[in-house]
């Protein structure tokens, strides 16, 4: 057993975490039809999945609820995309004290908003749907592809992104109008929304003070949630897997995700670094003088493509010396470039073979 | 077509695409190849880091202008810029009679509001601060590296999207006009960015249909980056090559290799060449080095040699 099926076994939560493009989504897979193949209950939530990868887990259709997979394994893996939207819905009927409230807040056009376009809707709802699977107590492990954000925090501040929202001196100020303590606030507050009214028309700005009336005494029951995931997230059932490949832009991304996690106090359980080229011998230059030397015969051409080869494989190993000195305490997994996309289990299954591998 | 025509055709040209295409690459090439046809660029970027400044071998700029490659021998001015929807949000509320308090809408999160019941208007205020650009014509072509953050879709989008959502006000109007900008094909255009494996050419499809129907805006050649040379000769025996058996093994490695991705790479660009009828720029691949200011003429060249053998785009 390696190191990174040790983490898969140790525990309870995964959260993948990169920018685009670097096989986030399939890692995340990968990583579940591992536990599942070590006889775990895995379940992975998926974000905006390659269309033939989606069909692959019978995910296509917007399934917000865990679809099993039948495969050959003793455990159970189930999957499932994330729909932001009814999810949030869900978010809201849990909190409201009765149906009319969550009415009141889901046919609001602010809150369409909010569930629909505000900048990290879509992690804060990963995070719910993780914290859901979790408190569901059906799965060993949860696995969970994140958006594509440059920034680590934005994953760990999303569950408090509403809490902050109600906490917005706006919400106090609409919803408690005609306390007399509060009456000059609320004038002088009273003014700045007039004049927002003039900027970004009328319209916006009653939809947004009707958001917050709606709200009114939920704010409680979002704070402790709030509380109780960023725990969840904080200790040692949760490992951040951070997903890279060699190339120089996301590998400056990937450093700055490692400085900011740490300003979090957290750090990355693992590094994967997906799309490493073969590995050969021959350096770099003697590849250049096999270019030369070998010109104008039969193996004219691979003499260039072994040039070519050598020269990004150097820099590529390089390069991610440079990820694992800024994580000197995370697993690091290389998983070569293969010959096709993964859109299928038996790719995601030589996916896990070797993230799995000794 | 003539590249100088070309380049001149629209003042303002968006190369987007999704995150890991190499779309500030492409920014960067756009801006080395209109410079070489004589004509000043302005490099606009979106995103808050300065990543196009190291490929011309200067400094990262920050949000000031600065210059990256001075007008001489036949070459334009180049220039750099960022402009962040955060800022671009921030100044214009400055300027919009929000100046003294914009500090404390910032801090308390009364910022956060606004932009949520808005959605879009950062985005859509990067292009109004990109349209007073044009308007005062800072330079014979702005180049926008457009956002990395999930689709092109959602910046592009952000203009009808605000439209709709505030139906009066200042920003409103601001919306309008930088509507009528976007949708005229000689003031702007846009190019989009894929590389040539399956999914990225899946997205790149689906936004472009998307970004003419729903956008209205005129689409430019597609780039497609990271283009693996052809080799002629891989599938030939090494047998008798001079060199050390372990080099043979991996004469043999990188031959096989090398022909593995160059197939899988003809086919996808023989898909997109059937699924999207727009011209295509293919850049190469750059093996091994970060990009410099010797890699950009590289690409640029090629760039230019590509825009001549394309068909007049009308």
């Amino acid at each position: 057993m390696n190191a990174y099926a040790e983490l898969i076994n140790a525990r309870d939560v995964i959260v993948c975490c990169g920018t685009g493009g670097v096989g986030k989504t399939t890692t995340a897979a990968a990583t579940a039809v591992a536990a599942a193949r070590a006889g775990k209950r895995a379940a992975v939530v998926t974000i905006d999945p390659a269309k033939r990868l989606a069909d692959a887990l019978g995910i296509a259709e917007l399934g917000n609820t865990p679809t099993e997979i039948a495969g050959p394994w003793s455990g159970t893996l189930a999957a499932l995309m994330l729909d932001t939207k009814s999810t949030f819905d869900d978010v809201v009927r849990r909190h409201a004290h009765d149906d009319h409230q969550a009415e009141r807040i889901l046919s609001n056009r602010f809150y369409r908003n909010v569930s629909g376009t505000l900048s990290g809707t879509q992690d804060y709802m990963a995070v719910e749907k993780l914290s859901e699977l979790y408190d569901s107590g059906d799965w060993d492990l949860v696995v969970v592809d994140t958006p594509p954000t440059r920034d680590a925090l934005a994953f760990l501040e999303a569950p408090k992104l509403l809490a902050r929202l109600l906490d917005n001196p706006i919400y106090r100020i609409v919803t408690a109008p005609s306390r007399g303590v509060f009456r000059a606030v609320n004038t002088a507050a009273q003014s700045v929304l007039r004049q927002l009214a003039r900027v970004v028309g009328a319209t916006v700005v009653d939809e947004a003070v009707a958001f917050f009336q709606a709200f009114e005494g939920m704010e409680d029951g979002f704070r402790d949630r709030a509380d109780a995931t960023l725990k969840l997230l904080g200790d040692q059932r949760t490992a951040f897997v951070l997903v890279a490949s060699p190339r120089a832009d996301t590998l400056m991304e990937a450093r700055y995700f490692l400085d900011r996690i740490r300003t979090a106090d957290l750090d990355a359980a693992a590094v994967v670094v997906n799309r490493i080229l073969p590995s050969v011998s021959t350096s770099p230059e003697r590849a250049k003088e096999l270019v030369k030397s070998l010109a104008g015969t039969q193996a004219a051409g691979a003499a260039v493509a072994l040039a070519d080869l050598t020269r990004s494989g150097a820099e590529d190993q390089s390069r991610i010396h440079e990820i694992t000195d800024a994580a000197p305490n995370a697993i690091v997994v290389q998983v070569p470039l293969l010959a096709d996309d993964v859109h299928d289990l038996d790719g995601l299954t030589t996916i896990a073979d070797l993230l799995t591998a000794d | 077509m003539d590249p100088g025509e070309f380049f001149a055709s629209s003042r303002v040209l968006i190369v987007a695409g999704k995150g890991g295409v190499g779309k500030t690459v492409t920014a960067a090439t756009v801006a080395a190849a209109a410079s070489r046809c004589g004509l000043s660029v302005l490099l606009v970027e979106v995103s808050g880091r300065s990543a196009a400044a190291p490929m011309f071998g200067t400094e990262a700029q920050g949000y000031e202008e600065a210059v990256l490659v001075h007008a001489e021998g036949g070459y334009g001015e180049i220039r750099g810029r960022s402009i962040t929807p955060d800022q671009a949000l921030v100044e214009w509320l400055s300027g919009h009679g929000f100046q003294r308090i914009v500090k404390r809408m910032t801090k308390s999160g009364l910022l956060e509001v606004v932009a949520t019941a808005t959605p879009g208007i950062k985005d859509l205020l990067v292009f109004g601060r990109i349209k007073a650009l044009e308007a005062a014509r800072a330079a014979d072509l702005i180049v926008v590296d457009a956002p990395a953050a999930g689709h092109a879709l959602g910046f592009l989008r952000s203009p009808a999207g605000v439209r709709e959502a505030a139906r009066s006000g200042t920003i409103h109007r601001q919306a309008v006009e930088v509507l009528e900008m976007i949708s005229d094909p000689s003031r702007c255009q846009v190019v989009l960015v894929t590389i040539p494996e399956e999914t990225p050419i899946n997205e790149l499809v689906e936004t472009s249909f998307a970004v003419e129907d729903e956008v209205g805006v005129k689409l430019g050649p597609v780039v497609v980056n990271s283009v693996l040379p052809q080799i002629d000769g891989l599938d030939r025996r090494l047998r008798w090559a001079k060199c050390s058996d372990t080099e043979r093994l991996d004469l043999a490695t990188a031959a096989e290799f090398r022909a593995g991705r160059t197939a899988l790479q003809d086919e996808q660009l023989a898909r997109l060449e059937s699924r999207l009828p727009l011209p295509q720029i293919r850049l190469p691949q750059i093996f091994g080095t970060r990009i410099g200011p010797d890699e950009l003429e590289h690409l640029a060249t090629t760039m230019l040699a590509e825009i001549k053998s394309l068909e007049d785009l009308s």
